[in-house]
This record gives C-alpha cells, sequence and structure tokens, in this order.
C-alpha cells in the first residue's frame, strides 16, 4: 500500500489535485481535491441582480458564455421576462461556439499532448503523434491556434469580444445583427467546417454526425485526420476499458420550452432515461473546507460558508447530488440522452470510459456547426434582439440551466428588496469532480479512478492523466 | 537578436482567462509569435507537456536558481484569505506552501515580472464584494500600494511589476509588452504610475468608439440593444478608462461597445466596485458624475445642452433604436 499525490495537473483549467492509495499497481481510492477557493457566491450577496452578469462570466475564462447565459435565464425567470426570436438564436449561436471551441481546445491542447510522453516512445505510432501534437511545439498546436482565433471572430463580431463578453443578457443580446452580418458569420462557421472537415474528421460534418455505430466509426479509421489518429491508438491502450464511473447520466437540456432546443433534458440510469427533476438536486459539504450545514440542501437555500480553520474536509469543492446520488456530466450525457445511434452503440459495449468521452466531444463539434449555420439562416434582421423589462426586480426567485461544454451548469437566485438574496451555482465540473458525500459516496471521479493500472515507478500514472483529462475539467469553475 | 528568454506562467486567484484571451493571438499565432519573439515557455499551467512533479521540478529549479527565469507571469490574483494564511489557495505538488508564498519567491528571482490581467494587478473581480477571499495584486492592492509583493518592489532587471490590466487582456497588450522584453527594450518610461504600459494608459477607450457622433450630440440609448451613447443614462465609463479598445479590435472585429454593452473599466484598478449598479449612470442633478476625466463641469454642461439642441432627427431616433433607421444623407444626389 503506497500513498501518491498527483498534482499539480497542467493541461487542466484551474487547480486540481488528486491524492491516491495504491496496492498491487493499482488504485483502491482516490480523493480528488479543487485547492482554490475564491468566494462568487458571497460576493453577490446584496448586488443589484444585473451585476450577476458583470461577475459571473469571470467566474471562468474558459466557460464565460456557459455562466452568463445561466444568469440570464436565472433572471429572466425572476422577471418574467421572454426572450424573442432573434435574442434567442444569438445566444445559442455564441454558446455553440464557445462549446466547439472549447471542445477542439481540449482535443487540440489538452488531451492529445499526453500521447507525445515518453512513457509512450516504443509505441509504433509515437513519432508520428509526438511530431503532431507534442505541447506548444507540435505542428497541430499552430494550425488549431489560428483556426480557434479565427472562429471567436464570430463572438467578436456578435458579443464584442470572448472571453467575459457582455453582450448576453435576460432579454436576448445587445447586438442587433445586420443582413450582410449574417453572411459574414457564415464565411465565419465556414472556415472552421473547412479547418474540420479537411484536419480533424478527414470527412465531411454530415458524414462523419450521421454515424450509426461503431463499426461504422471503424470504417473510417484509415483516414488520415486528428481524430483517427486517436482513434487508432485508443482501443490498443485500452482507453475504452478506462475510466469507468457509474454510467448514471444527467443532461439539462433546455427545460424553458423554447422552439431552439439542441439537447434533451433527462436522467440515464440502470439503462434508461428517465424525466429530469431538478428540485431534487442538493449539495452536501461533508467533505468540505465548508462549515458543515446539518443536511445537504437544494440550491436554492444552499450556503457557501468557507470554514476558517482545516476541519478535516479535503475540497474545496461541494458535493452535488441527483436524488441522493452523483451523476457524470458532459457531451457524452447530452448524446447519450439525445439518443445518438453512434453514443447509445458506444455505451452499450463499454459504458462511459476514456474512448467513449472523447468521441462524443468530437461528435458534438461536428453536430455544433451545421446547426449554428441553420440557427444564423433563421436570424431576421427586421425584428427585436432584445426585450426589456419593465421597472425594476422584484422579489421573486428564479433558476438558469444550461449545458456548457463540460456539462449542466446551473444558477439559483432569489432576489428580495431588488437586491439579491442568494446565489448558488452548480458547474459541471462540480458535478464529476465532486468529493464524498455524508453516505460515503464517490464522486463520479473518484468511482471512475479505481483499479487504474500503475506502472512500476509511475510518479504520474499516465493512465490516471488519461483519465482525469477525458472530463476536461474546468476547476475555476468547480468551486467558484 | 537578443538571447533566448525564458518564461514562466503561474496563475492563482482567477478564472484563466487572460491565458484563454492570449490563445487568441492572431498575426501571428501565440505558438508563432513566442517562437519569433525567441521567448521559450518553461512552464504554463494549461499550454505545457510537463504535469504534477515534473511541474515542481521546474518551479523548484527556478527557485534554486538551476534554470533562470527571465520573465515571470502572474495570472490571477494573490490569495490572502481566510485570516491571512493563503489556504484559500495552496500550491499543488509542495507542502503546505501557500500560492502566495510560491509567487512572492518566484518574483524575486525573476529578471521581469508581469502581472496580466486585473486580477494580478490590483486584485480585480476576486476583490469584490467584502472581500472574504482577501485577494490583492502583485504590488496594488486595489489603487492602494500594499500588495503581495510591498510598495517599492523591483525586479531584477530594476523594473516595478508590469500591471497590464485588463479583464481579460486583450492578446497584443500581452505579446506587444512581451516584444519589448525579449528585445530588452522595456523601460520605466515605458510605464504609467500604476505600471501600466503607457502604449494603454494614453488612451481611453472613448478614443474611436464607433457611438463617437451619438455621444458628441448627447444622443443616448435607453436600453441595452440601442445604438446610441451609453453614458448617459446606462454606465459606460469609456471617457475615463485607459484603453485601446476601439482602436484595437478585439476577436476581429469587436469591443464591449461594438457588442452593445457599456465601458466597465476593466482596465481600471478597483473596477469590481463601482459604487452603484454597473448599468447606472449616477447623476447629481441630471448631470452624470463621471465626467471626462479632464473636462470642466460647466463645459460639459454648456456643451452638452448646446449639442442637445442641435441632435439632428438621425442621431436622435438612430440612439434608441436597434438597428439604422435613418442613413446620412449624401450631398447633391437627390431629387
Amino acid at each position: 500500500m503506497s500513498k501518491l499525490i498527483v498534482g499539480p495537473f497542467n493541461r487542466v483549467e484551474g487547480d486540481l489535485k488528486v491524492n491516491l492509495t495504491i496496492k498491487n499497481d493499482t488504485v483502491q481510492r482516490a480523493e480528488v481535491v479543487s485547492p482554490l477557493y475564491r468566494g462568487f457566491e458571497q460576493t453577490l450577496q446584496g448586488r443589484d441582480p444585473s451585476d450577476a452578469l458583470i461577475y459571473v462570466p469571470r467566474i471562468c475564462g474558459i466557460c464565460s458564455i456557459s455562466q452568463s447565459i445561466a444568469a440570464a435565464r436565472a433572471l429572466a425567470a425572476v422577471q418574467n421576462l421572454t426572450v424573442p426570436h432573434n435574442g434567442l438564436y444569438s445566444q445559442n449561436i455564441i454558446l455553440a461556439a464557445e462549446n466547439a471551441a472549447d471542445h477542439l481546445t481540449h482535443f487540440y491542447m489538452f488531451f492529445m499532448p499526453d500521447f507525445a510522453r515518453e512513457i509512450y516512445q516504443d509505441e509504433p505510432w509515437h513519432d508520428k503523434i509526438h511530431t503532431r501534437f507534442r505541447a506548444l511545439r507540435g505542428t497541430a498546436g499552430k494550425e488549431f491556434l489560428k483556426a480557434r482565433a479565427e472562429f471567436f471572430h464570430l463572438v467578436g463580431l456578435m458579443g464584442g469580444k470572448w472571453p467575459h463578453t457582455l453582450s448576453l443578457q435576460p432579454g436576448g443580446v445587445t447586438r442587433a445583427l445586420e443582413k450582410q452580418e449574417l453572411f459574414k458569420l457564415k464565411a465565419i462557421v465556414a472556415a472552421m467546417r473547412h479547418f474540420l472537415e479537411q484536419t480533424l474528421f478527414a470527412c465531411s460534418l454530415e458524414e462523419f454526425n450521421s454515424l450509426k455505430n461503431e463499426t461504422e466509426l471503424e470504417n473510417l479509421a484509415e483516414r488520415n485526420g486528428d481524430f483517427q489518429s486517436f482513434y487508432r491508438i485508443s482501443k490498443p491502450l485500452n482507453l475504452h476499458k478506462l475510466g469507468r464511473a457509474y454510467d448514471r447520466f444527467m443532461s439539462y437540456g433546455v427545460e424553458n420550452g423554447n422552439k431552439a432546443q439542441f439537447f434533451k433534458a433527462g436522467l440515464f440510469q440502470n439503462e434508461t432515461i428517465e424525466q429530469l427533476n431538478t428540485a431534487l438536486i442538493t449539495e452536501d459539504v461533508s467533505h468540505s473546507w465548508m462549515r458543515h450545514a446539518t443536511k445537504p440542501l437544494h440550491p436554492f437555500d444552499g450556503q457557501t460558508l468557507p470554514a476558517s480553520e482545516d476541519n478535516g474536509g479535503y475540497s474545496w469543492c461541494k458535493a452535488p447530488r441527483m436524488d441522493g446520488q452523483p451523476v457524470e456530466v458532459g457531451a457524452l450525457a447530452r448524446h447519450l440522452i439525445n439518443r445518438h445511434p453512434l453514443i447509445e452503440d458506444l455505451i452499450a459495449q463499454y459504458g462511459g470510459t476514456v474512448h467513449t468521452r472523447v468521441i462524443a466531444r468530437l461528435l458534438e463539434v461536428s453536430l455544433l456547426l451545421p446547426q449554428m449555420e441553420d440557427w444564423i439562416e433563421q436570424i431576421i434582421p427586421t425584428e427585436t434582439f432584445c426585450h426589456h423589462p419593465e421597472g425594476g426586480y422584484e422579489d421573486g426567485e428564479g433558476f438558469g440551466l444550461v449545458e456548457a461544454a463540460r456539462g449542466s451548469l446551473g444558477h439559483w437566485l432569489k432576489v428580495k428588496n431588488g437586491q439579491i438574496a442568494n446565489y448558488q451555482i452548480i458547474a459541471p465540473t462540480t458535478w464529476n469532480f465532486s468529493p464524498r458525500d455524508q453516505n460515503e459516496i464517490m464522486g463520479p471521479l473518484e468511482k471512475a479512478l479505481l483499479s487504474t493500472p500503475v506502472r512500476e515507478g509511475e510518479t504520474e500514472p499516465v493512465a490516471v492523466q488519461h483519465i482525469v483529462r477525458s472530463f476536461d475539467p474546468c476547476m475555476v469553475c468547480t468551486v467558484h | 537578436m537578443s538571447e533566448m528568454k525564458n518564461m514562466l506562467w503561474l496563475q492563482s486567484g482567477g478564472c484563466g482567462g487572460c491565458s484563454l484571451s492570449l490563445m487568441c493571438a492572431e498575426s501571428p499565432n501565440l505558438y508563432s509569435a513566442l517562437e519569433l519573439a525567441n521567448i521559450r515557455l518553461v512552464s504554463h499551467p494549461s499550454l505545457n507537456q510537463a504535469s504534477g512533479r515534473e511541474t515542481v521540478k521546474i518551479l523548484e529549479d527556478a527557485l534554486s536558481g538551476e534554470l533562470r527565469i527571465d520573465i515571470f507571469c502572474i495570472e490571477g490574483s494573490i490569495m490572502f484569505g481566510p485570516h491571512g494564511s493563503g489556504r484559500f489557495h495552496m500550491a499543488s505538488g509542495f507542502d503546505n506552501k501557500p500560492m502566495k508564498d510560491l509567487i512572492s519567491e518566484l518574483a524575486h528571482v525573476s529578471d521581469y515580472v508581469m502581472a496580466v490581467g486585473s486580477c494580478a494587478a490590483f486584485g480585480g473581480i476576486t476583490a469584490g464584494g467584502l472581500n472574504e477571499a482577501e485577494a490583492r495584486g502583485m504590488v496594488f492592492d486595489g489603487d492602494i500600494r500594499g500588495g503581495l509583493l510591498g510598495k517599492n518592489f523591483l525586479s531584477r532587471a530594476g523594473l516595478p511589476v508590469i500591471n497590464l490590466s485588463g479583464c481579460p487582456i486583450h492578446p497584443d497588450w500581452v505579446m506587444e509588452t512581451l516584444y519589448q522584453i525579449a528585445a530588452d527594450s522595456l523601460s520605466h518610461s515605458d510605464l504609467d504610475s500604476f505600471y501600466r504600459p503607457r502604449f494603454l494608459s494614453n488612451r481611453l477607450v472613448h478614443h474611436g468608439c464607433s457611438r463617437n457622433e451619438f455621444y458628441e450630440f448627447k444622443a443616448s440609448a435607453q436600453n441595452l440593444c440601442e445604438q446610441g451613447c451609453l453614458m448617459e443614462n446606462i454606465g459606460c465609463k469609456g471617457t475615463q478608462a485607459a484603453g485601446d479598445c476601439n482602436i484595437r479590435p478585439w476577436n476581429g472585429s469587436g469591443s464591449c461597445i461594438t457588442g452593445g454593452y457599456p465601458c466597465i473599466a476593466c482596465t481600471e484598478p478597483g473596477f469590481e466596485e463601482p459604487g452603484h449598479a454597473f448599468l447606472q449612470t449616477p447623476k447629481i442633478a441630471g448631470i452624470p458624475v463621471g465626467l471626462p476625466t479632464d473636462m470642466p463641469k460647466a463645459w460639459f454642461v454648456a456643451l452638452a445642452s448646446l449639442a442637445k439642441a442641435a441632435t439632428p432627427k438621425r442621431l436622435s431616433v438612430n440612439a434608441v433604436s436597434e438597428q439604422i433607421t435613418y442613413a446620412p444623407k449624401s450631398k447633391g444626389k437627390e431629387e
């Protein structure tokens, strides 16, 4: 039996450490530690509700749009404000751009460089992967950074800048688009489509996103795209068996019944999809460095009170639970609940693993781009882009849910006397990288790391690196 | 060409958004730009190959002098809480070491120290509200000297901490500063009293504002998403905030204001606590309190009332419209 502290994890967003107990060359116990606390929920108390849209994007530099949209929806719910057609589609396009860029940043900058490590130098594919994907110097990095920067021109045009875009509002967006700008937007999306089809997928987006099962995916394996470079080494490295958590998945979809719904809401457990009931969400702080509450609380009543002394917890992260159980969120969950045939087939074969998480993320990119093209077509420049509330905020409560790149993000808000009376946030990585709860039930990553093989002498077990990054964690969102 | 320079980048109490914005660098892209400037990124939390022990080794070698650090960039505010302990951010991979101590030690062995973003410069958004996080900047705590490194810190190159404020930074602000450092060209006279590069603070966000004509005539938007000037009614601070945001576009063509949102002065110390709701313009007797920094109030009142009286219908209508309702008339072409 030996202990291993793995961290700091580079190539994840923010700070992460994992405490491992190892026996017989496998992981016996894992504790996932979020070492940074900033206190956004406390800072928001007592503010003018509209100030939330200045603060919350700054929780996270990589998911700032998602944070803004969750806040905008919560604020709209408090005010009973509807979003006009153009506002809704504009928000969707901006969010889709961020999600697609995040998935690609994860693949090119965070995940693939691990295969360029020395530990793999005897593998037949190593030279090629090293040349293409090693951090900073690989040939893929420069190509991708250029494509990514040009793709974000879309947010520059529609929202002024990225990240910390301020144009997203409860009643829509602050930037009306003119007719010719719609064509410019389509050109920006087309340029990214070109990069994806030529460089990543080596096939058309439609060919990729209509794959029905893994056999069809295997038929693409010999093509020369960056996706194939991953796919060809994934199963030989047993990534399809690595990092399986509970196989209980959640997606918020878009609950407000709007016509631009892209993702369905649901909870997948025991191999069936159930209806989602967010009233059953609670947060537990029994293993957090938070002042201990008597029982887990729903986020409308949640509290974020850091303990002034070390109280025996092991993370600043709280433990969110759906009906008392941990759930995994992210692109894999979304497309399982959307019932994409390829994902259903992969889950049936392997469950949620490194292999399936990475494929689901890239599948989502191949679905997002055509969806963005369609949404751009739907905008009608002669109509309004933003509704405005009449008067200020009255007492009330509301919540806003959104599917961020990394999964389900929720903001719960109470307003009293025109000010924020409570603001609670549960981010995707809070779900995935949760610590244990009062019943000692592990968070999804803690579960996924059990039985992970550790090679002799490894101080940074490469399998652990793959599993952790397969969730694409965002630690700054996790604790906020 | 100057000798290759080693750059070390750490993040503390921030959101990582300055790094993500920097990755939007163009002409050339970030990796090419660093390569061409002869800067080697020895460690960066999001970008480097190394992880865990390998990263800790790089940091230890930097502290021991084994690895020369020419440029040390810190992103995010410095976390002192709770009660000055720094426990809100402990350095992963080190035994019981608050991040603030690691940052301070590294700053003392680096030739140049750069605070990237308003958090590292002044405390920034993390220092908002009651600031229970006890977040501060490297040298400043808001606009007061008293950050992590004390009042008079000079790095080994003899310069104070270079404060690249902004939330987030524009990628060019970082690259143009780095290019100067790489060429051994940056000097104290290139920095203002808050140690920001003068190329940033010699200009106001107002300069080059696409709503300039509306400002001139005090033709103001009443709501977000309207085209008029955002200063009179919706809290825009562009006439008071350092920055070239409307001269140097963001992400191709943007700025907060072209995106339809008022400037929140994110380059200024203390921007996170304006003392009123961000979307309000505080006024006394109907006159905005926050006038352009160097404009006498009486002049502003006189000019504004004249301008309002002279506002063409084109501007007064367009100011409260989402789209252009009236186009400028072309001279001599109408029947």
